[in-house]
């Protein structure tokens, strides 16, 4: 069994960091296969494994934003760079200069927790409900 | 792994969302300090010491035709609330057991929010802090039994900081005692005291364990800075066969940049 995913000795990696890469992983294998999916599609002309193929490829659009929302969920700079760009309208590279801007200038005044931190991330409360 | 050595404790990965949502939402409405005052960090464990920007001469030139001083800097408090846990209550909870006793884990984050709000407010003279309360230059103002007069003296203060040339908005922190008292008061005609107040400050009124009466604080910003090392973070110590040790811990310091941008109001 192989442990590619893990770019660190895997035995110093905190418990949730090791889920997080495993997860990271499995997103780029779900995006392979999408990959993989769309080739074998354009050149199939069997109408029936056509079908099959197809109904596959839901599978993995399905997995990926699964995958996605789990990894959005666990890193919060990530999730809020992502609501700027993704399913918006518009230019993505505008977008994606604007979002990553504001979420991480955010995030500094916030007291956003330093990445691999397992401290409870509160930070400033500055605008929460006294 | 870090200095917080969890991955010592036996405790599961689900046990430790537990605990770690347990903590946040027991810490977080008592951390009033955060809601009013400029947030730095967090800078991580490394960090041992804020800046002041200054020098001091010392005692013995270091030798002929030498000129040396000496940086200031403000050491960071090291703030722990340890508790214990019940190893059977942990299992109990990987079973699904929804009444878990995590009584001991709210009374640390209580003590610990209590302790960051006074640094904050009162000061800590042991660890060098000074707090707003004790840095600021107005009079103190006595808020007095008569919650109808609670308006008049919390307008009074915010003139106090206008006249200061310390513009708005403001926030207020309100002890518990005063914090029930403007409560469960209303004024003539009903209309709830809090919500006068909120009219008046013009910025959020906060419920703040461990500040003795009131404190009307700028919210401008660059006022007053909570330099965070470490942020709360929960760690571990050590186990037996029926408990495991474990504790609440943050590293900070406070300093009041603007000595006339509050106002202490006194019961």
């Amino acid at each position: 069994m192989g442990f590619d995913q893990y770019h660190e000795p895997p035995e110093e990696l905190p418990q949730q960091t090791r889920t997080f890469a495993r997860l990271c992983a499995s997103l780029t294998e779900e995006a392979e296969a999408i990959g993989w999916y769309e080739q074998r599609l354009a050149l199939e002309s069997d109408r029936d494994a056509s079908a099959i193929m197809r109904d596959a490829l839901g599978e993995e659009f399905k997995h990926f934003c699964m995958d996605l929302e789990f990894l959005l969920r666990r890193s919060p700079l990530w999730r809020e760079i992502a609501r700027g760009i993704l399913l918006q309208e518009g230019d993505i590279v505008e977008h994606g200069e604007r979002s990553e801007e504001q979420a991480v200038e955010g995030a500094a005044a916030q007291g956003a927790p330093l990445t691999g931190s397992s401290s409870l991330g509160i930070g400033s409360l500055r605008g929460a409900t006294p | 792994m870090s200095h917080l050595l969890r991955e010592h404790a036996p405790i599961t990965d689900a046990g430790w969302q537990l605990l770690d949502a347990e903590a946040r939402g027991r810490l977080t409405p008592g951390l009033a300090a955060r809601k009013l005052v400029d947030f730095s960090g967090p800078h991580g464990w490394e960090h041992s010491a804020t800046n002041l920007g200054r020098v001091r001469a010392l005692a013995e030139e270091p030798g002929e035709g030498l000129v040396a001083a000496q940086r200031e800097v403000l050491a960071l408090l090291e703030l722990r609330a340890p508790f214990s846990l019940a190893r059977g209550e942990l299992r109990d909870a990987d079973r699904g057991a929804q009444d878990i006793d995590l009584d001991a884990l709210d009374r640390a984050a209580r003590r610990i929010a209590i302790a960051e709000n006074r640094a904050v407010f009162h000061g800590l003279k042991a660890a060098g802090m000074s707090g707003i309360t004790e840095a600021a230059t107005h009079d103190p103002i006595a808020l007095g039994e008569d919650c109808e007069r609670y308006p008049r003296h919390v307008a009074h203060a915010l003139q106090m900081l206008l006249h200061a040339g310390v513009e708005g908005p403001y926030g207020l922190a309100l002890g518990p005692e005063a914090y029930t008292r403007v409560l469960e008061a209303s004024e003539h005609g009903g209309y709830p005291l809090l919500d006068h107040l909120r009219e008046i400050v013009g910025g959020p009124l906060v419920w703040a364990p461990g500040v003795r009466g009131a404190v009307l604080v700028s919210q401008r910003g660059g006022d007053f800075v909570l330099d965070v090392g470490e942020d709360l973070s929960i760690g571990y110590e050590r186990h037996d066969a029926d408990a495991v040790e474990l504790y609440i811990e943050e590293s900070f310091s406070f300093r009041v940049l603007t000595h006339d941008a509050a106002v202490a109001l006194t019961l």
